[in-house]
């Protein structure tokens, strides 16, 4: 009887309702029923995201899932970022690639993050893949302008080509007119990160001429305010539109015809780029501020009152990115005027200045807590803070699922009570249940781990620098952060207790960062001979680690999960603690 | 293992001293460096009690404010591009194109380096290998083909020369050479 269950459905049923079921996780659920639905499964499963290149292998992929149309790859940690990882340490994409070309034939999206993409490798791509349609670089590099001209020419029904924040060795701006004259499938391109002088902006505007479907385009610095109109006036559909530099003399036609090429895009929600901005020139916005949901002024020198004025035009405003010219007033404002906001980013604009340039405080921050109930998503550096007013914003805000707070200065205590600012992260932990995503800064004591461990149940991500007393507070949040996924901390005084204590848990995470700390070679060799499952690797470029005693702590330690055992193309500065590696050395 | 990366003798001796400060009390890397000098304490508790504070730093002078790397936590392209707005706003200099008639390809040049016309001049005339000739207040350039000209912010070409050069180097968008006869056109009484 049982058996004739298993197989009431036949196998196309079972795929056709698998299709329905998208999400990873979901996926994966489906995967662990029965070794049928294992088998079924992966023969359909068109999506791949590998958080960590490293995790696993490309045949490994390759020999699950042999249909897949459309992968996701991580690389590097998180803290490459902030040039904390050296040049080398890894993240190539060229061996996966090559794995793929042979595979997926048929493969149609390829999506990067912090990974090491050469012009061989762009190459590869547009040689291998007939269906191409989607490549996005998120912060990538290694690769030229040549890569991209390949890309261009060979891919004819490319959709989307997005290379936001990625270092491009920008050689001409010709490549751009590789396109071909049947292009005509654009939906997307970003490429604000070029730098190039010179765009080839003809090749540019006949792309966008020919491209009836292009939502979304993000231009680089080079492209010069007058510029916009014409490409606007060719693209009236645009959703997200990134300018150029926004700088010109103030003459009245020059804005009278923008004003009217932005009025005339009646689906534009979403701006970005505003280099060098001339304040002259924002009221050309004003006819579509009422529609705009995001909008991005990170790059934009422009003082509060201009970014007042811009502000209190757009009630719709969902996501706002900007320096902190904004400073307290303009947040008030923006609290005041926008009740949709759900993200916040705020820079400084003076980074590495000792006194204050601007006067962006806690207040401001703790005014848009109070005045935008959806506020989900904080970045926010400044130079001061207190408990008070961390409580006050986790109180106002208990749906924060991402906040991450950089006080400038390491180890600032609260400014009113000069206490540790223990009590305002616990608060935050403790009031907003959702919180996935933590970054701590300030000085902070072992409590505030325990608040962590305490209440941060459903956080996947934190950050830590220059925080804690003892290997109690790293105890804290790997024996109590059940959902936790990646760890970075650097500067803390967290030694080997804690790690080995909770060795296990390294396994359920995607990867722990710890540089400047308390770890020592030692305990790093016992973690690579005891969990085999877990790669541990330490980054020195000073000298290898043997060459000190065993209880010297380590420079540099990045520990992730895989199956796929130690990698093949480490650098000389990084040591693999696995038993297999030392041997064959 | 041995690495293939070179190894200074100076981090070996540094290395032994033993020496891990609180983060933050010390500078613990310096910007931009394939080197850090990681400085250690001789504590044997060291990774179990945490770290105690380097008592030596306490009567010393502060150390000057050191760039600590990666922090704070910005990427590099929003640093740079703070960085330029800086250098502009400080009068980080004033390029202008500088074109000459019949050349193949446009210079550039930072007009806030010269001190006066002379000096530019100079500068112009040893970038494209010709003379210019002697100013006048009357006659502009006399004895060469040649006239150097600028448009100003009004859009206008005006000669080299007229205004003060405070005037001349905040209001030049850009500079060409003019030749032959159109060079003699803007001598010619004005």
């Amino acid at each position: 009887m049982q058996k004739e269950m298993a197989y009431s459905f036949p196998d196309e049923v079972l795929k056709h309702v698998f299709s329905f079921i998208q999400s990873d996780k979901d996926r994966n659920a489906v995967s662990l029923v029965c070794k049928s639905w294992y088998e079924i499964e992966r023969w359909c499963r068109r999506k791949v995201f590998i958080g960590n290149c490293y995790a696993v292998s490309p045949r490994m992929v390759i020999r699950r899932f042999p249909e897949v149309r459309s992968i996701e790859l991580k690389g590097k940690p998180h803290f490459a970022d902030f040039n904390l990882v050296p040049d080398g340490w890894g993240g190539y994409v060229l061996q996966w690639i090559a794995e793929m070309a042979g595979a997926y034939p048929w493969l149609g999206e390829i999506r990067l993050k912090r990974m090491v993409v050469t012009d061989e490798s762009l190459e590869l791509i547009a040689k291998s893949f007939k269906n191409f349609k989607v490549l996005v670089l998120f912060s990538c590099e290694g690769f030229s302008t040549d890569g991209l001209a390949a890309i261009a020419a060979s891919c004819k029904n490319l959709r989307e080509l997005d290379l936001r924040e990625s270092e491009v060795d920008d050689l001409s701006g010709h490549w751009l007119a590789q396109f071909p004259e049947t292009c005509t499938s654009l939906v997307s391109l970003n490429i604000s990160c070029l730098g190039s002088d010179e765009v080839s902006f003809s090749a540019l505007e006949r792309l966008v001429d020919r491209c009836p479907n292009l939502r979304s385009l993000q231009l680089n610095r080079a492209v010069t305010l007058d510029k916009i109109a014409n490409i606007l006036r060719r693209a009236p559909q645009l959703v997200d539109f990134g300018t150029g530099n926004y700088a010109a003399e103030l003459q009245p036609d020059v804005f009278s015809n923008l004003a009217g090429a932005f009025s005339s895009c009646k689906e534009l929600k979403s701006l970005s780029g505003f280099w060098d901005v001339v304040p002259a020139y924002l009221p050309a916005l004003y006819s579509i501020c009422p529609r705009l949901t995001s909008l991005n002024l990170s790059y934009a020198t422009i003082q509060s009152p201009d970014l007042i004025k811009l502000v209190s035009h757009c009630p719709r405003l969902q996501r706002l990115l900007v320096l902190d010219y904004v400073e307290d007033s303009g947040l008030e404002e923006l609290a005041s005027s926008c009740k949709d906001l759900q993200e916040l980013r705020v820079f400084p604009s003076d980074p590495f200045g000792v006194e204050p340039n601007v006067s962006l405080t806690e207040q401001g921050l703790v005014a848009v807590s109070l005045g935008c109930p959806k506020l989900q998503s904080v970045l926010y550096f400044c130079r001061r803070m207190s408990n008070a007013a961390l409580v006050t914003i986790a109180q106002n805000c208990p749906n924060l699922t991402r906040f991450r707070l950089c006080i400038i200065e390491p180890k600032t205590p609260d400014y009113l009570t000069l206490d540790p600012l223990d009590a305002g992260f616990g608060a935050i932990v403790e009031h907003c249940k959702d919180l996935r995503r933590l970054s701590l800064s300030g000085l902070l004591t072992d409590h505030v781990f325990e608040y962590i461990g305490t209440y941060g149940k459903k956080l996947e991500m934190l950050s830590v620098a220059f925080a804690g007393d003892s290997d109690l507070g790293l105890h804290h949040v790997l024996s109590g952060c059940e959902s936790l996924r990646k760890l970075e901390i650097r500067d803390c005084p967290f030694g080997d207790k804690a790690l080995l204590a909770n060795a296990a848990k390294l396994e359920t995470m995607r990867s722990l960062w710890m540089s400047s700390c308390a770890v020592s070679f030692g305990a790093c060799k016992l973690l690579g001979q005891k969990m085999p499952k877990l790669n541990v690797e330490v980054i020195d470029e000073t000298e290898p680690p043997d060459s000190r005693p065993e209880s010297y702590p380590v420079d540099k330690l990045y520990i992730y999960r895989s199956v796929a055992g130690p990698r093949f193309d480490m650098p000389p500065f990084v040591w693999s603690m696995d038993e297999a590696v030392k041997i064959l050395h | 293992m041995e690495g293939s990366v070179g190894y200074d003798n100076d981090l070996n001796l540094r290395a032994t001293e033993l020496r891990l400060g609180l983060p933050g009390t010390e500078p613990v890397s310096i910007v931009r460096s394939n080197k850090r000098s990681l400085q250690q304490v001789a504590d044997d508790d060291c990774g179990v009690n945490g770290c105690r504070s380097d008592d030596q730093n306490e009567t010393a002078p502060p150390p000057p404010k050191a760039q600590i790397v990666g922090w704070p936590p910005i990427r590099s392209y929003r640093k740079n591009n703070i960085q330029t707005k800086k250098n502009e706003s400080e009068g980080g200099g004033i390029y202008v194109k500088v074109s000459m008639d019949g050349a193949p390809y446009l210079r550039k040049i930072d007009l806030k380096i010269y001190s006066g016309y002379p000096e530019l001049l100079q500068a112009i005339e040893n970038m494209f290998k010709f003379t210019i000739g002697e100013y006048s207040e009357r006659e502009g350039y006399k004895g060469s083909d040649y006239a150097p000209t600028y448009e100003d912010k009004d859009g206008d070409w005006m000669l080299v020369g007229d205004v003060p050069w405070e005037m001349f180097i905040t209001s030049c968008k850009r500079l060409r050479i003019m030749k032959g006869s159109e060079a003699r056109g803007l001598g010619c009484g004005v």
